[in-house]
């Protein structure tokens, strides 16, 4: 894939702001002994809702729940940042955060007793950032400015934008 | 080209390439400097804040386990709602419970009621006796007793009924007794208990009036048996951190504290079920009345006055018994209060015009000229709008339940005051902030609970229902039995002993006499009397 400069530069400053949000949401449950994933769980609606208590009422099941949460917001965060695996990191993340998105989703009709910090309506910041993360794997940059330039094997020497 | 010309271009390319491939390495380094910088901050303001502050003991000693010494026989005076949670303390369940507990626990997998039942330790005790004034509960009660859903091994022996506490207590077997009869029995059976030789558990409020509560004291003091409560809060480990925190002055000078009851259901204001099976045949009404005041023949309005007793004077002493007297357990628990020397209360029924007598809207302040600290309590019956109670400082106030959302059962957090003397300094520095909590103790915080209703979250968040033993959920009303009938084997005294006790009867009742007389009461601890 061929891109202009100007659309490079932007695509990886796009890149590594998501990057660095996921690592910094990871980092900051890792760091925190209280954090658990269980009141995100337990105020689920919707579809995912028993699946949610399901694993809110298994010990086993939330702790790696948590630490699916803490330990893959870290990694997905850490790749996109630096561009090493970065498409796959990009996939992840994208799964990673579509869950979040159907856990809770915003339809009208639902309530949440913890309030959204913005308006939603069907389409809310996890949806974008999910959407973000799919257009980073399609349109990657990490072989090109990233740990993944390394990777590539043939036309090294060459940058692979107009 | 050149070669050298070549060359250089391909050395300009390498560079190029590794820059290329190392260009956001950069914005990782940024990210971990901002990552560093702001963990040392955080740390700066943690190391400020009275968790270190606090020198750390260990969490409340469990008692150590004398369960497999003696086995205990014990009898029940008294198997209604609560007397049916004190036998599920000891080790037994009704089938119809433990039934209705694993559907419950089928249906809400939160539900963790019958598997905190069955990890509860085996006390080591048989039911052999049940008292009961209404045949059904009596029945319930016998069933519990062989009920082989059980934790620990199946039980020895089956309950036998009497239709009389002085039948059971001719017993000989039996070595204790648990008392959860409505409070205008509670002197009467604890006083021929004790007599009689049995230690007794006897459920709060102590006693309908002051009078029986110093009778009680004596017996007690006399005989020798041991004597426990049932005040469950000594037991919960959030009562025993506040504590520490308070005896180490970390509040600083305390002088008003605010205790406060919210509900607002029918069932937290005691309109509980009328039992369908309960008429003239299934019901003892003129034994049940025998030590009341005032007397009424068996009709409509006895059966009221049997199922929900907690409205009349008759049978004790609405609020002050049921509710204040927890909080303020709880808080001669935490700071050692003692006897007020004054109490004065008012209030009036008026929410539920349902021909009790109760007042349903309450308030007490007790004085402990003394100690320079005033306690005051308030109850409304027709609101939720939970306050919470507060210890309130010169340096800092403690705050526990209500609105201190400390996110999970009866934690509590402590927030410095903005002209504290004792971290002036910090708080000019920026150190401490008083809009957050200089400490929070929220126990069970990873841990998830199914108290749904919002009875059971009244109590939950006064540590009433679970407390926490190195991080795994008990029953306090459990650890509450268990620390009597240990203290009953090793002879030692349990936690909600009689001095205690006396502490909470004389303060309820002195906050009781002055709503009944409209006068401020005082207590003349020389003569033991109310003045």
């Amino acid at each position: 894939m061929t891109y202009s400069r100007l659309r490079l530069i932007s695509l990886t400053v796009l890149r590594v702001l998501v990057g660095w949000h996921l690592l910094y949401e990871g980092i900051s449950k890792l760091i925190n002994p209280y954090w658990s994933s269980a009141a995100y769980l337990l105020d689920s609606k919707w579809l995912l809702s028993g699946v949610a208590e399901t694993i809110v009422a298994n010990p086993t099941l939330l702790s790696i729940s948590d630490n699916v949460n803490m330990w893959g917001l870290t990694l997905v965060g850490a790749l996109l940042l630096l561009g090493l695996f970065a498409r796959y990191a990009a996939v992840a993340g994208a799964v990673l955060v579509l869950l979040y998105y159907f856990f809770a989703p915003p339809f009208f009709g639902l309530e949440y007793s913890k309030p959204a910090e913005g308006s939603y309506l069907i389409v809310n910041k996890n949806l974008i950032e999910a959407c973000v993360l799919w257009v980073l794997y399609t349109f990657p940059t990490s072989h090109i400015i990233g740990l993944d330039r390394f990777f590539q094997v043939t036309n090294k020497s060459e940058d692979n934008y107009e | 080209m050149s070669n050298k010309n070549k060359k250089l271009n391909k050395t300009s390319l390498g560079r190029r390439e590794l820059l290329k491939s190392l260009a956001t390495v950069p914005v990782f380094g940024v990210f971990l400097i901002a990552l560093w910088q702001k963990m040392r901050m955080d740390a700066l303001k943690k190391s400020n804040v009275l968790s270190n502050l606090i020198q750390e003991k260990t969490a409340p000693a469990v008692v150590s386990d004398l369960s497999n010494t003696k086995h205990l026989n014990l009898g029940i005076i008294g198997y209604g709602g609560r007397g049916h949670h004190l036998i599920r303390g000891v080790g037994f369940a009704t089938p119809d419970w433990t039934e209705k507990a694993a559907e419950n626990a089928r249906k809400n997998k939160l539900d963790k009621a019958l598997v905190t039942f069955m990890s509860q330790q085996d006390l080591n005790c048989s039911i052999v006796g049940v008292c009961d004034l209404f045949d059904v509960r009596a029945e319930e009660g016998i069933q519990a007793s062989k009920n082989e859903i059980r934790p620990g091994s199946k039980s020895i022996q089956t309950a036998t009924r009497y239709r009389h506490y002085k039948e059971l207590l001719a017993n000989d077997e039996i070595d204790a007794v648990i008392i959860a009869t409505p409070d205008h029995w509670h002197a009467r059976i604890a006083i021929d208990a004790a007599k009689a030789g049995k230690h007794v558990y006897c459920e709060k409020g102590l006693t309908r009036t002051f009078d029986e509560a110093i009778k009680v004291y004596d017996t007690i003091k006399e005989t020798g048996i041991v004597f426990q409560l049932g005040h469950q809060n000594r037991q919960v480990e959030a009562n025993e951190k506040a504590k520490q925190i308070i005896d180490q002055g970390l509040l600083g000078p305390i002088n008003l504290v605010e205790l406060t009851t919210n509900r607002n259901s029918p069932w937290g204001a005691w309109v509980w079920d009328i039992h369908p099976e309960g008429n003239a045949r299934t019901i003892d009404w003129d034994t049940f009345q025998e030590p009341s005041p005032n007397k009424i023949p068996f009709g409509e309005e006895a059966l009221k006055r049997f199922f929900r007793w907690r409205m009349w004077f008759d049978y004790g002493t609405g609020l002050s018994g049921d509710l204040f007297s927890h909080d303020f357990d709880a808080l001669n628990q935490m700071m050692e209060l003692g006897i007020p020397k004054y109490a004065s209360s008012t209030g009036g029924i008026y929410f539920y015009k349902d021909g009790r007598d109760v007042p349903d809207v309450w308030h007490a302040t007790l004085e402990y000229p003394e100690k320079d600290l005033t306690v005051l309590y308030s109850a409304t019956l027709s609101s939720n709008n939970a306050r919470g109670n507060r210890i309130m400082g010169h340096d800092a106030t403690m705050m526990m339940g209500g609105h201190a959302g400390t996110g999970s059962v009866h934690g509590f957090i402590v927030t410095a005051d903005s002209e504290s003397t004792q971290y002036k300094d910090r708080l000019e520095q920026g150190i401490i902030n008083t809009k957050y909590p200089i400490y929070t103790y929220s126990p069970g915080s990873k841990q998830i609970d199914g108290v749904t209703s919002a009875t059971s979250r009244y109590f939950a968040n006064r540590g009433l229902l679970y407390t926490y033993r190195e991080g795994k959920r008990v029953d306090a009303t459990h650890l509450h039995v268990k620390d009597w009938l240990d203290s009953i084997r090793s002879g030692g005294q349990p936690k909600c002993n009689i001095e205690m006790a006396l502490h909470e009867a004389v303060s309820c009742h002195m906050a009781t006499e002055s709503y009944l007389t409209g006068r401020r009461i005082e207590w003349d601890p020389v003569n033991r009397k109310l003045i």
